[in-house]
């Protein structure tokens, strides 16, 4: 036991970004009122203005890494990379959400509020050491993103999605939570170093591990939408607000698989063997299933609902590499998937209009005549997304498959490299109607691109390229920091 | 930075600027293209005054590290096989610009840009030494010629461009697997140290992981080509294309299929490649026959020119997979024979169907009486793709069919069948189209050629005589080439039983001409 119970400064520089979102948080929730009407805007760039605060945090944080709370909480550089892939979608998110708040009439100090809770739970499960600690950052993103998805009450759908998605959520919660108490049981530690530690010893009932682990995958798998745990995302990905939908197919997911990956890699990873033939059968489904459904959907959102359980699933190839080369690529995949899903959802939040009126793929029809530069900035998400190279959705996706042939998961990757393929021809019908059809109703009447949202597809697009072209920082810091606690 | 450097920079520039300058300016846009592609045309002809003959290696190299880990070179250097695909690549993209200059209205500010993105791609395919390297360029020239077919074709584009980008992408995801695992295998992308890898041993891979190499690259590579029975995008593709895409399609293409086989497929997995040359070739000669017999019944010009193109490719792949000098000297003269004399075909028919608005043969007849300038241009053309001697296919076809001879006579039996058929299907059309009474729509409605399209023309006529002529100029540069990679392909081809190839074949002695 720790005898001094005053967190040192190394402590507090640590555990500054979610300090600062916290502070920020719960200081919007005060100007509220003062805001709201006059100046609905502030919200928003407070919001920024945090987030890059607790980025510095999080830079700063590695500088002194290391772990605190009594092992509690763990500094790396793999945290880091999750926390700032998180907060920069946090940025990508308030600019968004700019416009289509103001859209709606429903800019408050609340939402933004939620948005910064949120993404404080997230950094906390990034950079959390106990399994207590990642249920706890994992139940503050999740509860505000439950609120987030039904943000606009009035509307239907996003009740719908709300419900759906708390309910659901909740459940498989239970289920994580049910493994951390089995493991507990079994190891007497909710520590990820000290289970890895205690499952080698001899004499441990790696039955009961493995169970605990089957567990952990069913809660977690539901946060990131894998296949089978997948059915809630289409629907709620469509019932959400755009800017949360696209919020919650990336920075919750990119906590969760930190976490996923955290407690797998290093907890789990003397029993690997055992886990890998789930993963493996989940990352399959996830493609096959986000592919295929997506090729029949008319709805954009939905179309990206599926699109992002297919790239779940390309994450889980690597997952199922177990290997550092995998755990880099699932890093590096996470950041270029971000950048290149918020671009795409920016076009979508920019022609939906008000109510989300106009979400079919038709009407993009002729976006290329009307608004050539957004139409070509979109282009490259989609190719990103398609996986071409000179994009950072190629590099992810050569990353990926590098680590699962490496750990001669040949069909795997066969399976999933033809599985892209199919994924080609959703992402280019968006093209076809954008370059091959003529103006239609939607497209001849559309607003000019709000500042918000160019700023939220410019970005992004040269996040992409660098990402495609000149990815080697990004993916030293991933190599540097995939070993973990091994 | 080199001369190839300098070339594979040109169109990547010419594309941002002309994207940057304001599409109301058409004009600027479509003499910046221009000028871009002459600029690039004019480098290109100084890699074939540089290139120094009799040395087998790459030339203009460039090799420096891209990406550091993994590493990934920028690997570029060209040699006698790469010289003249290069070269044609940057002849034929003026000439697409050109014949575009009045037909393209709706954003030409794009489709001129993708014109010369396509160029930066094929360029870049075609100089590559680095795997990795290679796939980027290649997955590259996809986009601009999807865009180019999708927006700019006929009615049925839609579907021609989903198709065309489906089949492709599809062939070349399992490409990259192969790539991938060559690497993991090696260590390196770079071209050069894995097939010296392979071949001395340090590599050594199963005779199943072989085979399955070989099938991940020639699949990718077979459909580009394309081979039958992975040919259905190809017609559907050249038919709704706007005619410059028919003409890079076509003309330069295709070729990255079989370049890819005689740089890559053949040398690297030579085992596997002696071990499945028997039904390769049968599918080529099938495709040969069969591409032709379709050509004939067709009633449409660009289609009839479209599966032409899948009878003369089945020629280049017979020549490869012969294994011998005069077969592959063949096949590669083929190769660039094909991207002159087809490529003017469609420039042709491009210029017919933009005076009189159809493509259907039987919209014409008597077209000799009103345009004999444009006739005389079209029978040359005809008589070349036929392989009339001193034209330049002739050479080509011959060489193939020899030395497909010297491997198997039968095969050489039934290919030969494809020279008369082409001879039957294109006179015959040309019979059609040229001859007979002239329709009263197309009296007034076909002026002779003007200046732009002879300026077109002038070249590519040159360029059939020439090559049908002095072969030696092109030959020669290729054949060195082409005595080292079937010395690779030789090198570690253990014997196999059941490979049907006789042993010992004498390298050809072509270089006698």
């Amino acid at each position: 036991m720790p005898t001094n119970y005053m967190p040192s400064a190394d402590d507090l520089i640590r555990f500054s970004p979610e300090l600062i979102l916290t502070i920020a948080g719960t200081l919007l929730m005060v100007l509220d009122p003062l805001f709201a009407k006059k100046l609905p805007r502030m919200f928003g760039h407070i919001s920024i203005a945090a987030f890059l605060a607790a980025i510095v945090g999080a830079f700063a944080a590695q500088s002194v890494m290391g772990s605190s709370f009594s092992n509690l909480l763990i500094v790396d550089g793999f945290a880091t990379f999750f926390r700032v892939l998180v907060l920069v979608i946090g940025i990508l998110a308030v600019l968004l959400s700019y416009r289509y708040l103001d859209r709606e009439m429903a800019e408050t100090g609340e939402y933004h509020a939620l948005l910064l809770f949120c993404v404080a739970g997230q950094c906390l499960m990034a950079a959390s050491n106990d399994l207590i600690m990642i249920f706890i950052g994992l139940e503050i993103s999740s509860i505000a993103t439950y609120i987030l998805a039904g943000y606009l009450r009035n509307d239907r759908r996003n009740n719908e999605a709300a419900l759906k998605y708390f309910l659901l959520g909740s459940f498989a919660t239970a289920f994580l939570l049910y493994g951390v108490a089995i493991i507990y049981g079994i190891t007497g530690t909710t520590k990820l170093d000290e289970i890895r530690t205690a499952l080698m010893q001899p004499g441990i009932s790696l039955a009961g591990v493995t169970i605990a682990a089957a567990l952990m995958i069913v809660g977690l798998g539901f946060k990131i939408s894998a296949a089978p745990f997948q059915m809630w995302a289409p629907d709620v990905y469509q019932g959400a607000p755009a800017p949360v939908s696209v919020f919650m197919a990336t920075a919750p997911k990119a906590a969760a698989f930190a976490v996923f990956l955290r407690i797998f890699m290093t907890s789990f990873q003397t029993i690997a063997n055992d886990w890998e033939p789930l993963i493996w059968i989940s990352a399959l489904l996830s493609m096959t299933i986000g592919n295929f459904a997506a090729l029949t959907q008319n709805n954009l959102k939905r179309m990206m609902a599926y699109s992002a359980i297919a790239h779940a699933g390309y994450i889980l190839v690597a997952f199922a590499a177990k290997s550092d080369g995998g755990t880099a690529a699932v890093m590096f995949y996470l950041a270029a998937y971000a950048l290149m899903n918020v671009g795409a959802f920016a076009v979508i939040i920019h022609i939906c209009g008000k109510g989300e009126r106009h979400l079919r793929i038709e009407d993009l029809s002729g976006l290329a005549q009307k608004q050539p530069v957004t139409a070509a900035l979109l282009t490259i998400f989609l190719l990103s997304l398609i996986g071409v190279p000179l994009t950072g959705g190629f590099f992810g996706k050569f990353y990926i498959f590098r680590a699962a042939l490496e750990s001669n998961l040949i069909w795997l990757t066969v399976l999933g490299l033809l599985n892209s393929a199919v994924a080609a021809y959703y992402y280019l019908r968006i093209l076809v109607v954008m370059y091959m059809k003529e103006p239609g109703e939607v497209t001849n009447t559309l607003e000019p691109l709000s500042p918000g949202l160019g700023a939220a597809l410019v970005l992004p697009a040269i996040g992409t390229f660098v990402l495609g072209i000149i990815p080697g920082a990004v993916l030293n810091f991933a190599r540097a920091s995939s070993m973990l606690g091994k | 930075m080199n001369l190839l450097d300098l070339l594979i920079a040109i169109p990547a520039i010419g594309f941002i600027v002309a994207l940057l300058i304001p599409r109301v300016m058409e004009n600027a846009i479509r003499m910046i293209a221009l000028v871009f592609s002459l600029v690039a045309f004019v480098v290109s002809l100084g890699l074939a005054i540089g290139y120094q003959a009799g040395q087998t290696g790459q030339q203009f190299v460039t090799n420096f590290v891209w990406i550091q880990n993994p590493e990934i070179h920028y690997h570029v250097g060209i040699d006698g096989l790469s010289l003249w695909l290069i070269i044609l690549s940057t002849f034929l993209t003026p000439i697409a610009i050109l014949i575009s200059w009045k037909y393209i209205h709706k954003q030409s500010k794009e489709f001129f840009a993708l014109l010369l993105l396509l160029e930066f791609g094929l360029v870049g395919v075609f100089a590559a030494w680095d795997l990795f390297l290679f796939y980027v360029f290649w997955e590259i020239v996809l986009v601009p010629m999807y865009l180019l077919i999708g927006i700019w074709g006929h009615d049925r584009r839609i579907y021609a461009a989903v198709k065309f980008f489906l089949f492709t992408m599809a062939g070349s995801v399992l490409m990259l697997a192969a790539i991938i695992f060559l690497y993991n295998q090696a260590g390196t992308f770079d071209y050069t140290t894995i097939l010296s890898q392979l071949q001395s041993g340090h590599i050594a891979l199963s005779h199943t992981q072989e085979t399955f190499l070989f099938l991940a690259f020639f699949l990718a590579f077979a459909i580009k080509v394309p081979l039958f029975p992975l040919h259905t995008w190809l017609p559907d593709a050249h038919v709704e294309a706007p005619s410059a895409g028919s003409l890079m399609l076509a003309s330069v293409m295709l070729k990255m299929g079989t370049y890819g086989l005689v740089r890559f497929c053949v040398p690297m997995f030579p085992n596997a490649a002696h071990e499945n040359a028997s039904w390769i070739n049968i599918l080529a000669i099938i495709g040969i026959v069969y591409g032709a017999l379709v050509a004939m019944v067709q009633p449409n010009m660009k289609k009839l020119v479209a599966y032409s193109s899948v009878s003369h490719l089945g020629f280049v792949v017979l020549g490869i997979f012969s294994f011998t000098q005069m077969g592959l000297d063949g096949a590669v003269y083929q190769m660039l024979n094909h991207g002159i004399s087809t490529g003017a075909l469609f420039v042709l028919v491009g210029f017919m169907y933009e005076r009189r608005h159809s493509l259907a043969i039987s919209d014409y007849g008597g077209v000799a009486t009103v345009a004999p300038w444009l006739s005389t241009v079209f029978l040359i053309t005809t008589l070349a793709s036929v392989g009339l001697p001193t034209l330049n296919n002739f050479v080509g076809e011959f060489l193939v069919l020899q030395g497909a001879a010297q491997a198997n006579f039968t095969w050489t039996v039934f290919a030969a069948l494809g020279v008369i058929l082409s001879a039957c299907y294109m006179l015959w059309m040309y019979q059609r189209v040229f001859f007979g009474e002239v329709g009263e729509g197309l009296r007034h409605h076909m002026p002779d050629l003007n200046l732009r399209e002879w300026a077109c023309m002038v070249p590519l006529v040159v360029m059939m005589v020439w090559m049908g002529i002095y072969t030696q100029t092109f030959l020669a540069p290729v054949s060195e080439a082409d005595t080292k990679i079937l010395s690779q392909t030789e090198m570690n081809n253990k014997p196999v039983a059941g490979a049907l190839l006789p042993a010992g074949i004498p390298g050809g002695s072509l270089h006698a001409h």
